[in-house]
């Protein structure tokens, strides 16, 4: 084929693709822009109950507000501080576990059916009990981030470190490799994919344990903010707490597949 | 004195229901310089005799000798390549060939050097700072050789090696072994299925027998097929009646299996 043409065909390839991308970008955005829209004018008009469901311009200006009076600061700073502690520290430690139960067969049997007990149980539920016992402060609510997330990580991990290919392990006992060698050469980066996307499931997580836990026992934070709106009926209040979280949490989540790219470029 | 011998050895497998024997009274002994590969039909044992010699399995009775010294962990002068090349896809090639050396504690410059080196004997030098998903399956599985041969072992097991490549690719690579180990002057152990190349290879074949495997018939190769590298002894005339001897032994070993 003619060089020139060739290259014309791939120009209009790539405007094609272009095109697309474009499209899915303006459609997201349509629907984004009409879904705040139809909020405001549905408020405005009494559709639906504006004490309830607020609107749009009047989250953004309580946002303004709170931003102006430096209060919401305190509020984002701390309840983002838990969820990151939480996440990292329940990955970092259900992965510590994975670990364990890989190094010792014999225990990984014992724990198994604890393990699958303690994943089915609604971790919620200890809430009260992390109270009583760690006190009602930042402590339980970390505890909380925490719990919720490592028995999922324990067992996700942990069957990714069973899977790794035997072959690899042979290959470094070929060489005389111990099993801390195994496990440090073999196991543990062929499993960063997979430690990566539990870390991923516990952004969500953690969001979820962190809030409840500020439920319970909190002063600060964004959990607090939505239980106080709920408690003076100021759901502007509440709604504002939401989008601010749903926000942060996309970011994070953003920021974990950044991680993703960074680690796990060469894997075929 | 031979470099590597095996005594009577068996293996047998336990399960929950049986006991299955793979291998029986298996002796053998291997001259430094010897190239000897094991031929059978699968399920023959051909695999667990490998790991046994590179000292991955404990035999269930009888003893794997190096230099007269009991084989009981993997041993540092014996190294294993796999059927595939096993490579670690989250290494470089430079990090994949001196992995090796890392592990036997014999990481130093030289020993890297040398590494390298043998790198660019094999043609690849220049692909040490990519990633094995860089390369092509033959590529792959000559940056394996090279990691098996950093650590400068004097023995070489071979699991079918070539068995994971296309014709072309499995034809120039049992040249380029072939010679590389020659040059080396490593004593190398191949198992494999493929008749043609255990001939074009080895000094010796040694035919193996099923349910449990035992050795059935040892061959040792014409002169004229020893000193021609792998692909020329394909063409030689002394290749095809070898290869028709060989033929019938194993059919022979089928039908007894099937009686």
């Amino acid at each position: 084929m003619n060089k020139t043409i060739k290259s014309k065909i791939h120009q209009e390839y790539l405007e094609s693709i272009k095109k697309e991308n474009r499209n899915i970008r303006l459609v997201q955005l349509f629907i984004f822009i009409s879904f705040f829209l139809l909020w405001e004018i549905s408020s405005l008009r009494g559709w639906i109950n504006p004490l309830l469901f607020s609107s749009p311009t009047k989250i953004g200006s309580l946002f303004i507000e709170k931003i102006g009076d430096g209060s919401l600061y305190i509020h984002v700073i701390f309840t983002l501080g838990e969820t990151v502690l939480g996440f990292i520290l329940g990955t970092v430690l259900g992965t510590l576990l994975a670990a364990l139960l890989w190094w010792s067969p014999f225990l990984s049997k014992v724990l198994d059916p604890y393990l699958v007990v303690l994943n089915a149980m609604p971790k919620v539920a200890l809430g009260p009990i992390l109270i009583v016992a760690i006190g009602p402060n930042f402590g339980s609510i970390i505890a909380m981030g925490i719990l919720i997330s490592i028995i999922i990580t324990t067992l996700v991990v942990y069957t990714a470190f069973k899977n790794v290919d035997v072959n690899y392990i042979k290959v470094v006992r070929s060489f005389g490799g111990n099993k801390k060698q195994c496990f440090k050469e073999v196991i543990l980066p062929a499993c960063f994919p997979n430690i990566i996307s539990s870390l991923k499931v516990n952004v969500g997580l953690s969001w979820v344990g962190v809030i409840v836990g500020e439920f319970l026992v909190s002063k600060q934070g964004l959990g607090y903010m939505i239980i106080y709106g709920f408690q003076v009926f100021n759901f502007t209040l509440v709604l504002m707490s939401l989008l601010i979280i749903a926000v942060m949490a996309t970011v994070m989540y953003q920021g974990v597949e950044w991680l993703e790219r960074k680690l796990i470029k060469h894997r075929i | 004195m031979a470099l590597l011998q095996l005594k009577s050895v068996g293996q047998t497998y336990f399960s929950r229901t049986s006991a299955t024997t793979a291998l029986e009274d298996i002796s053998l002994s291997v001259q430094e310089g010897e190239f000897i590969s094991l031929l059978g039909p699968s399920g023959c044992g051909k695999s667990t005799l490998l790991s046994m010699i590179a000292g991955l399995l404990t035999p269930t009775v009888g003893s794997v000798t190096v230099n007269n010294q009991p084989v009981t962990s993997p041993h540092p002068k014996i190294g294993y390549m796999l059927q595939q090349d096993y490579l670690f896809p989250w290494k470089t090639i430079q990090e994949n060939i001196t992995l090796g050396l890392k592990l036997r504690n014999q990481h130093s410059f030289e020993n890297v050097q040398a590494a390298v080196k043998l790198l660019k004997e094999i043609g690849l030098d220049q692909t040490l700072t990519k990633y094995p998903s860089e390369l092509s399956g033959g590529m792959r599985q000559r940056v394996a050789l090279v990691r098996t041969l950093a650590t400068q072992p004097k023995i070489l097991l071979l699991d079918e090696p070539f068995s994971a490549l296309d014709y072309q690719t499995k034809l120039k690579l049992e040249d380029l072994v072939s010679s590389t180990l020659k040059e080396h002057g490593k004593t190398a152990i191949l198992v494999t299925h493929d008749i043609g190349e255990a001939i074009a290879m080895s000094d010796t074949v040694i035919l193996l027998s099923t349910n449990p495997g035992r050795i059935f018939r040892t061959f040792k190769m014409p002169e004229s097929l020893r000193t021609l590298p792998p692909f020329e002894a394909r063409q030689h005339p002394d290749f095809s009646a070898t290869f028709q001897q060989i033929w019938e032994e194993l059919e022979h070993i089928e039908q007894n299996d099937k009686e």
